[in-house]
């Protein structure tokens, strides 16, 4: 679906991207991680199209997404940050008109676009569809333009920190929404956030982008296993207390009792999470060193 | 089905929709009652003068409706579309017609229908009660509204273009006035709309008849005013020729930069883009 070789991007002589190579396979959901500034705006921007790249070789569905035309756009869905666009407009004007620009590229085996009523259920804005748009609430808004973006039945949909501002709720159920369009419509999805928990639940690899390059690629697992030291094992031998970082969290324990059996007095295993992975890689990767064998081959 | 006929459509029903929404806007109600209120009241406060030249003489009345709604369908024609442009560029009006298919094509088509009706209800708010105020406003009855139509339809093409092109080119919202808005009261102020332009210098009255404002303004004298008012028109002559001439020549050449200023707006439109103008405008807001 997406594939990108030695992406590079600058701004001047700011240099933004410095050799992105990255895949999005058919029906994946991929996150894009990164600290402020990685790079993972300008990354999406130019997959979608909207920015030319300063260097490198961009494919997504097949075509260089700068020149490619209103066929290609038409299988594509942009989430985009709204802000105060349309706002006499209401969420059912809106989402006929703009699906109307899909109508001709409906075919038997992907009609487009979707029905505004059900799409407007399936964002839960039912209650709202015939509101003025100034007049939803931030979540609300959010998920107007979620309708929006996949409005066309993409087969590719990029999303930009869909999540920023959502109350724990509004994002539960994006996330419900996320995994229904993955499974039954078999959408493939790129998304960025800041949200290690969101990454986690909702991607089936996550990259990590950090100083304009990928830095990592693989599952939540994969990447914790990835930096050394996965779990970490607090025991108390007496008045003393121990922290040992270790990779064989039942070796280590078996030969801690065997060492000191009856004399354990508390012990406890804490597995390393997507946090402590990411917060590792990035640290790894801005100190300039190389970050070792967490630097896989992530191209194809 | 052809797409771009499919966009096109689309774009017709979205400018209907926005016009729709601005008549039942208070905001616009009463930008479209403060506009006709206040040609009205110019109007009332001269309605018993008159304009003498060369022993001829013509109403204020007279003379200054046709022209000022010269000057009112330039004004709303270029600083409506440059200002919705300029907007809509930082809202992210156009980055979501940017991101269907044939988007592009549709937004453009509703902005040009959307500002088209607009000039509907500033015509009703002053010509409906201009004929009921003062009398002999339109000297020539049907051939006059024949003109007015003709007219109105050259000077939309001639400067709806302007509007569109200058809200493509301002860097924000906040240089539209200073981009769009001045020059339009300067040319106002020299093209004849108050007073017959032979009251200013000769190398004013050649700027002013460079472009179209002047030119709709005599358009629509012709169609309003007796032939003894000519002798407040330069050379003596409506010039109606010249008029189509020169409306025709800068409607022409808005149909050839503007798609291309257009294109090259949209291009360089990107969600970063709308986001950096959302800070800024919080930041006006603090």
């Amino acid at each position: 679906m997406i594939r990108t070789r030695g992406l590079r991007m600058s701004y001047g002589s700011q240099e933004v991207l410095s050799g992105v190579d990255l895949a999005v396979h058919p029906g994946e959901v991929v996150c894009l991680l990164g600290p402020n500034g990685a790079g993972k705006t300008t990354t999406i921007e130019i997959l979608e199209g909207f920015r030319l790249p300063s260097a490198g070789e961009v494919r997504v569905l097949g075509e260089d997404p700068a020149t490619a035309g209103d066929a290609w756009r038409a299988r594509v869905g942009v989430v985009l940050q709204s802000w105060r666009d349309h706002a006499r407009w209401t969420p059912r004007q809106l989402l006929t008109q703009l699906g109307g620009y899909f109508e001709p590229w409906s075919t038997p085996g992907r009609p487009r676009p979707y029905a505004v009523d059900e799409l407007i259920a399936t964002v839960g804005l039912t209650e709202h569809a015939d509101k003025k748009i100034v007049r939803l609430s931030g979540g609300q808004r959010r998920r107007l333009d979620v309708a929006v973006g996949i409005i066309g039945r993409p087969e590719l949909l990029f999303l930009d920190e869909p999540t920023a501002g959502f109350d724990p709720q509004a994002r539960r159920d994006f996330h419900e929404l996320v995994h229904r369009l993955s499974d039954l419509e078999g959408t493939s999805i790129l998304l960025t956030t800041h949200d290690l928990a969101e990454a986690e639940k909702l991607a089936d690899r996550i990259l990590i982008l950090t100083n304009g390059r990928i830095v990592a690629s693989g599952s939540a697992e994969e990447l914790t296993r990835q930096v050394a030291g996965t779990a970490e094992v607090r025991w108390a031998c007496g008045p003393d207390r121990f922290v040992h970082p270790t990779d064989d969290v039942v070796g280590f324990v078996r030969r801690l009792f065997e060492e000191h059996g009856d004399r354990l007095t508390d012990l406890e295993v804490r597995r390393a999470s997507l946090e402590d992975t990411y917060l590792a890689m990035v640290q790894r990767a801005e100190s300039g060193r190389p970050a070792g064998p967490v630097l896989e081959e992530v191209t194809r | 089905m052809n797409a771009t006929r499919h966009a096109i459509g689309l774009g017709l029903r979205r400018g209907w929709t926005e016009f729709v929404l601005s008549l039942r806007s208070p905001q616009d109600q009463g930008f479209y009652l403060f506009m006709g209120g206040g040609t009205l009241l110019y109007l009332w406060f001269n309605r018993n003068g008159e304009i003498t030249a060369d022993g001829q003489s013509v109403p204020v009345v007279a003379y200054s409706l046709p022209s000022i709604l010269a000057a009112l369908l330039a004004f709303g024609v270029v600083i409506g579309p440059a200002y919705a442009l300029a907007m809509e560029r930082e809202d992210g009006t156009l980055l979501r017609h940017k991101a269907v298919p044939h988007g592009m094509q549709g937004y453009v088509t509703g902005q040009v229908l959307y500002h088209s009706l607009g000039l509907l209800p500033m015509l009703l708010v002053i010509l409906v009660p201009s004929f009921l105020l003062f009398d002999d406003v339109m000297a020539r009855g049907t051939s006059g509204w024949l003109t007015v139509a003709w007219v109105l339809a050259l000077g939309l093409l001639a400067t709806l273009p302007i509007g569109m092109v200058i809200g493509s080119l301002v860097p924000g919202v906040q240089k539209v006035g200073t981009w769009g808005m001045l020059p339009i009261i300067v040319l106002t102020a020299i093209s004849g709309i108050f007073f017959p332009i032979q009251a200013l210098w000769g190398w004013v009255q050649a700027v002013a008849q460079v472009f179209p404002i002047y030119w709709i303004g005599v358009g629509m004298r012709s169609a309003f005013l007796p032939d003894t008012a000519l002798a407040f028109e330069l050379a003596g002559s409506w010039r109606t020729g010249t008029t189509v001439l020169v409306l025709s020549a800068w409607a022409v050449a808005g149909l050839l930069v503007t798609p291309r200023v257009l294109r090259r707006m949209a291009r360089r439109q990107s969600g970063s883009q709308v986001a950096e103008a959302r800070e800024q405008a919080l930041q006006w807001v603090h």
